[in-house]
């Protein structure tokens, strides 16, 4: 298991930095001096020379990718051109809204779909299947930022329950504020993680070692909750590993809809206003936290299930 | 009888399909006495799993119990509720399935599975673990104590049919169940499971039903062997008298096309032409009536009763009947 951990690891790693060269290159590769974007048409050629020269952009290719590398392992992600503040710094004061948020959509949408997948599951073709199904296929359907802009509409304009915008205060105020949120971007996923489950539990229900169990008399309970759902979730971590990337995407709606600080409206406002340092050390990051994610849900599938453990 | 351990008394089962109902047993009846090793032969599709889950109650949904008992020690198992029936299994009643590398749970270790299985036991722990290792010895698994950490991935098929008797034969079962427990193994692995069988079977004094379509096996391990025909028993008795005397058309072409009772060599194997009937669209008159070289007019008329001939055996064909040599 440790060696396993250890490689897959390496792996992730491997891939980071394969997708971070693979963006710098493609960011040095976008037509336009950014010297010129920065300082903008009125500027002295002494002053690009010196910006140039601050960025390195005067040195070959290879050279501007190492500077970057040495500057990246020192935790340097550059500096924001407008208002000089590290990146680093800027990026990390967001992430953990947007962390709070991914995980929040995550648990409960996890949650819900796996719990909504396995009862129809146990309960194939009655009418709770029926409707479960029904459900989760309109809720995979719903588009993100529409969930997004009703569920304001409704229950922070209309019925008031929760706050409409920003991330508030303190810890029950930060919750009050997650809600609406994670119900916007988690809503499909409930859908999807349950129509998943349902689908995985009946093939894992119908295999020979099920029948075995029973036929020991092993509680109905017990089967279905630790002899089939701990084979018919495998598929489940794998795509909530990869989804983690998804949530990302769906984070920028949500945080645009309610005005939440975050990485996703990080990216969008510097991206308006072409502040690539920023763009670069957000894209960073969340490449990164893609990256963890998936060997995260490797990890947690090698626990549960030792064949995966030897096939590495 | 006092000596009956299970009984099947004109047992009918149908599978409700959208095709009309399937009949998959019809009127099964046959006894297990204690102790006894009763050997059950049919090819594919003659309702030997279906009589099997109708004993043990792990039917499929569509399953539907038409007449007739399955009595065990007295009491008929399909009346009895699910909770009962729950407790009976794994304890009284134990089985040991076809497929050993399907048969175990992939993700839970063999000891887990094998302390799961002892859930009505109040020993400790640790108790619980030194018998699934006592168990695993007996059945020839070397170096049991560590094996138990072990997933049944880390075993071969043979090891893992090996661990499903001694999952099977730790409750000490007053009757075990093995549903072609050597089908999906290769010969030498065969003749040792059967040798185990036949040991295990001698120290735990369990009755066994064995299902095979193997007729060597059969006569090597049983005592008494109740031929299936798409449906139904044809034929039932000893071994001794199923394979010297058989009196049903169905067993004498089943021992001729047995590979292990043909002497010399063939180009072509022997078979028994045509197919087995549309269990949905039972024609009526006997059941083998279609592939039988000696069917009568009457055989078209009328279903052959199963009767008895000699002193426990029974068969099902007109030919045994006197009328029918006129």
């Amino acid at each position: 298991m440790l060696l396993y951990a250890i490689r897959r690891f390496g792996l992730a790693l491997l891939i980071l930095i394969v997708a971070v060269t693979v963006m710098f290159l493609m960011i040095r590769a976008v037509p336009g001096d950014p010297v010129q974007i920065m300082l903008g048409p009125r500027a002295t050629p002494e002053l690009q020379a010196r910006l140039t020269a601050e960025l390195a952009l005067d040195q070959p290719i290879w050279k501007q990718l190492l500077i970057f590398y040495g500057n990246l392992m020192q935790g340097d992600l550059g500096i924001d051109v407008f208002s000089g503040r590290s990146v680093t710094a800027i990026v990390f004061e967001q992430l953990p809204h947007t962390l709070a948020l991914i995980f929040a959509s995550i648990i409960w949408s996890a949650l819900l779909g796996i719990g909504l997948g396995a009862y129809a599951a146990a309960h194939p073709n009655t009418l709770i299947d029926r409707i479960a199904a029904a459900l989760s296929v309109s809720f995979v359907a719903a588009p993100a930022f529409v969930v997004a802009l009703l569920s304001l509409l409704i229950f922070a304009v209309n019925l008031q329950w929760f706050p409409a915008i920003g991330a508030g205060e303190g810890f029950w105020g930060r919750l009050d504020h997650l809600v609406l949120p994670a119900f916007a971007i988690g809503l499909s996923w409930v859908g999807y993680i349950a129509r998943l489950v349902r689908a995985s539990m009946l093939e894992v229900m119908g295999e020979s070692h099920i029948r075995t169990a029973r036929a020991f008399g092993i509680h109905e309970r017990r089967v279905v909750m630790v002899y089939a759902l701990r084979i018919a979730i495998l598929p489940v971590v794998t795509v909530i590993g990869v989804g983690m990337g998804f949530l990302l995407s769906s984070a920028v709606f949500a945080e645009i809809v309610f005005a939440r600080p975050g990485l996703g409206k990080l990216v969008i406002d510097s991206i308006t206003t072409r502040n690539y340092p920023i763009v670069m050390g957000s894209v960073l990051i969340s490449t990164g936290l893609f990256v963890v994610s998936t060997a995260l849900a490797d990890l947690i599938n090698a626990w549960l299930d030792p064949r995966a453990r030897t096939a590495a | 009888m006092t000596d009956t351990l299970l009984e099947i008394d004109r047992l009918s089962v149908d599978y409700e399909t959208a095709r009309g109902d399937l009949k998959a047993l019809r009127e099964i009846s046959f006894d297990v006495r204690k102790g006894e090793i009763v050997g059950i032969v049919g090819e594919s599709g003659c309702g030997k799993s279906t009589l099997i889950s109708s004993i043990l109650r792990l039917t499929a949904p569509n399953t539907r119990f038409r007449q007739g008992a399955v009595r065990f020690k007295g009491q008929d198992l399909l009346q009895l509720p699910e909770r009962k029936m729950r407790d009976l299994r794994g304890s009284d009643i134990s089985i040991v399935f076809q497929d050993p590398m399907q048969t175990h749970n992939p993700v839970l270790s063999i000891g887990q599975q094998m302390l799961d299985i002892q859930h009505r036991s109040k020993a400790s722990k640790a108790e619980k673990r030194a018998r699934a290792a006592q168990m695993l010895g007996a059945v020839g698994i070397p170096d049991p104590e560590a094996r138990l950490a072990q997933f049944p991935h880390e075993f071969s098929g043979g090891m893992r049919q090996r661990i499903a008797i001694a999952m099977a034969l730790m409750s000490e079962p007053d009757l075990l169940i093995a549903d072609e427990p050597t089908t999906a193994l290769d010969a030498t692995l065969e003749v040792q499971i059967i040798e185990r069988l036949q040991e295990l079977q001698q120290q735990f004094d369990c009755a066994i039903l064995f299902i095979s379509h193997h007729l060597g096996v059969i006569a090597e391990l049983c005592d008494r062997v109740v031929v299936m025909y798409a449906g139904a028993v044809v034929e039932s008795g000893e071994v001794r008298e199923i394979f010297h005397d058989p009196k049903h058309p169905y067993t004498r072409r089943l021992i001729d096309c047995d590979p292990g009772h043909i002497k010399e060599r063939a180009r072509v194997l022997p078979t028994i032409p045509g197919e087995v009937p549309d269990l949905a669209n039972l024609p009526g008159g006997c059941i083998f009536r279609d592939r039988c070289d000696q069917a009568m007019p009457r055989c078209a008329a009328e279903v052959p009763p199963l009767t008895q001939l000699k002193d426990g055996h029974h068969a099902a064909c007109w030919l045994n009947h006197k009328e029918a040599a006129e």
